[in-house]
């Protein structure tokens, strides 16, 4: 085993100092290491997208990175986008639409559209389902994943022209 | 699927960089991106003793002119800024076509063109759009720099002529003709998946005639290829409907893809011929040709 090192990072706003081994993955760091279990892990080699996470405000996949990399960086996950009963307009939109299932893509989704949403306009459902691509429905529940996400692009375009 | 177990140092600096592999080879890995790396170290076919992560090296991080109308890269580049640079849209427009066919948006934020071009999968876009586009790969080692022409760079599958010591640290795209059209065409079963094959081409034009013609392909061999022999023969010529179509059929002629689970070999060939139709379409109209 070779030597931990120290990293500090913000996850979701909380400061963390931990120890930890190199080939420790990002998304193994998240869920064991600070019991943030909301990033789900399913392929382990960036194909799913089930532990997508915000790294310094971008989207990546956590089990494509190190925990150690992650030293003085901010990371975002789907524990820092609402609470139950303060959601997010991206998860009410989602439960609006019953854009999910058994909710295991779920978190991974989400994180995805928070940067999509950031970075592309969206404006048809190709590019909508071009950018959810990378992300794996094993409900094939994609039909009303991408029915939330066209919703919270026209609400957004609805704040815009206001 | 976890990885071995490894030591790892963050590096600032390429003298810095370059010290350690000159003093590891073999046993130390770059991780820059870390998007093709990772999934190797997660399936333990790659047990580096060493990790050196140059994500923290700020030189290695540039996009500017070379000076002569092209663009001089910086090896840790991400793929979401190729993408979406406006220098890039403006020289290289081919080049910011082929970007948002790179895997998925959180892929492209992590991925960088001298981990694309180092790693050398078959089936990726920079590497073919290196050899597009004449692409110069400059190199650092600790004893000196070097510099590698794309068409000498790439040797078989995920094989370069980089050795164990060498760090890539730019890529210098040389500038098009003014008035350079240029065609992409690339097909997979889903957005951002690996094509089961694409073509790329540009068309620069004299006197309505083409004065140089550029086709490259990816995924239907053990590396990108350029059709030479076909672009010489457009030469001097104008490229009405049924020459495209020639063309298209000698480049079909000219490939012999491999066969996998997802397609056939002819399924492949048949593509090629489909794909470099319409990007050398796309490209001659571009260029201001006409039918």
């Amino acid at each position: 085993m070779s030597a931990p090192h120290r990293i500090a990072v913000t996850v979701n706003g909380v400061a963390y100092d931990r120890l930890v081994e190199p080939r420790l993955l990002l998304s193994d760091f998240l869920r064991q290491d600070l019991g943030l279990t909301g990033t789900h892990v399913g392929c382990e080699h960036g194909v799913c997208g089930a532990c997508t996470v915000l790294i310094d405000g971008n989207s990546a996949r956590a089990c494509l990175s190190f925990a150690v990399q992650a030293d003085g960086s901010r990371i975002d996950t789907v524990e820092g986008l609402g609470t139950i009963t303060n959601l997010a307009s991206l998860q009410a939109a989602f439960r609006e639409h019953h854009a999910l299932q058994c909710g295991f893509c779920t978190p991974g989704m989400l994180m995805t559209c928070v940067d999509l949403l950031q970075k592309y306009p969206l404006a048809t459902d190709q590019a909508i389902r071009d950018g959810l691509s990378g992300n794996l429905c094993r409900c094939t529940g994609y039909e009303n994943i991408v029915r939330a996400v066209r919703a919270v692009v026209a609400q957004r375009k609805a704040e815009l022209d206001d | 699927m976890k990885p071995a177990s490894f030591d790892y140092v963050r590096t600032a600096t390429v003298d810095e960089t370059v010290a350690l592999l000159a003093l590891h080879g073999d046993a130390a890995k770059l991780l820059a991106g870390g998007q093709s790396l990772v999934p190797l170290l997660n399936f333990r076919m790659l047990r580096p003793r060493l990790l050196v992560d140059i994500n923290r090296v700020g030189e290695l991080d540039f996009l500017r002119d070379d000076g002569a109308g092209g663009l001089s890269i910086g090896a840790l580049t991400r793929h979401h800024a190729l993408e979406t640079d406006a220098k890039v849209a403006a020289r290289f427009p081919v080049l910011a076509a082929a970007m948002a066919h790179v895997a998925h948006l959180a892929i492209r934020n992590k991925g960088t063109i001298g981990g694309s071009l180092s790693h050398a999968d078959p089936a990726a876009e920079l590497p073919m759009l290196a050899l597009l586009l004449d692409a110069e790969i400059r190199t650092r080692t600790a004893s000196g720099a070097r510099a590698h022409a794309a068409r000498d760079f790439f040797i078989g599958p995920l094989t370069t002529a980089l050795q164990a010591d060498e760090l890539v640290t730019e890529i210098v795209l040389p500038a098009l003709p003014a008035g350079t059209g240029w065609g992409f065409e690339e097909f997979s079963l889903r957005a951002g998946d690996f094509a089961f094959a694409a073509v790329a081409a540009t068309v620069t034009l004299a006197d309505g005639a083409v004065a140089e013609a550029r086709l490259a392909l990816m995924g239907v061999g053990e590396t990108p290829l350029r059709l030479r022999e076909l672009e010489a023969g457009l030469r001097g010529q104008r490229l009405s409907p049924q020459r495209i179509e020639d063309v298209a059929a000698a480049a079909r002629a000219a490939v012999q893809p491999p066969s996998d689970l997802r397609a056939s070999s002819d399924y492949r060939r048949q593509l090629v011929g489909a794909l470099t139709e319409r990007a050398l379409s796309a490209a001659w109209r571009g260029a201001g040709g006409g039918a």
